[in-house]
């Protein structure tokens, strides 16, 4: 049994949510992972620190869900986000949408992110090569 | 009078040093007052002022929201998930 929206300090597996979302009604399921890169802005990154609100996050991870299930016709979503310390190449977020059609679940996963960027009350810490880290705010 | 706690995230933790802390509040008093008296308290969050969400119990609120007696508030410093 797969929860459609976490928050975990566990690694992230696509796998068993596309699993989980995809029905015999669905002809398309769009996986985005969102994944620590080695830099930003043209800064090196060593690595990053996500830190959520978990009891906030959760239901607003729902709710964004909801949003884009208002918008596109799409049939079951997960969303994991990762937090604690992440490495390089570490997946920090899965957005897996599931649709009918290709069209509604790629346009459903890309406003799912966007949301997620906007209000979704997690955050992230820069921690530099050179050994400074900020919070990205 | 009414008791609230009040969580703390990321750049608010580090410039406060904690991650929670109740306040005793008049009653009727609302979240934008709320935070008014923490950035007297903390004058480095008034850099966030403006760039704020607001929550009570889990839930987004406004400046305007009024908080009862045993809230949960939060003020959400600019948010960078994904």
């Amino acid at each position: 049994m797969v929860e459609p929206f976490v928050i975990t300090t566990e690694p992230l597996d696509p796998a068993p949510l596309v699993a989980a979302v995809q029905t015999p009604d669905d002809g398309a399921v769009v996986t985005f992972s969102g994944v620590v890169r080695n830099h930003f802005g043209g800064r090196p990154t060593a690595f990053l620190v996500y830190e959520a609100y978990t009891e906030m996050a959760v239901p607003v991870l729902r709710q964004i869900a909801d949003e884009a299930r208002a918008r596109w016709p799409i049939g079951k979503v997960c969303v994991h986000h990762r937090v604690g310390k992440l490495e390089i190449g570490e997946t920090a977020v899965l957005v897996v949408v599931a649709a009918p059609h290709r069209d509604a679940a790629f346009a459903a996963a890309a406003y799912i992110m966007d949301r997620i960027k906007e209000i979704a009350p997690i955050w992230k810490q820069e921690h530099w090569a050179d050994g400074a880290a900020e919070w990205r705010e | 009078m009414i008791t609230v706690t009040v969580r703390f995230f990321a750049g608010h933790r580090d410039i406060v040093g904690k991650a929670t802390a109740q306040y005793t509040l008049a009653e009727g008093a609302t979240l934008g007052q709320l935070w008014e008296q923490l950035v007297a308290e903390y004058p480095r969050l008034a850099g966030y002022t403006g760039r704020l969400l607001f929550a009570v119990n889990q839930q987004f609120g406004q400046p305007t929201t009024v908080l009862a007696d045993g809230d949960e508030v939060a003020f959400i410093p600019p948010v960078s998930g994904g």
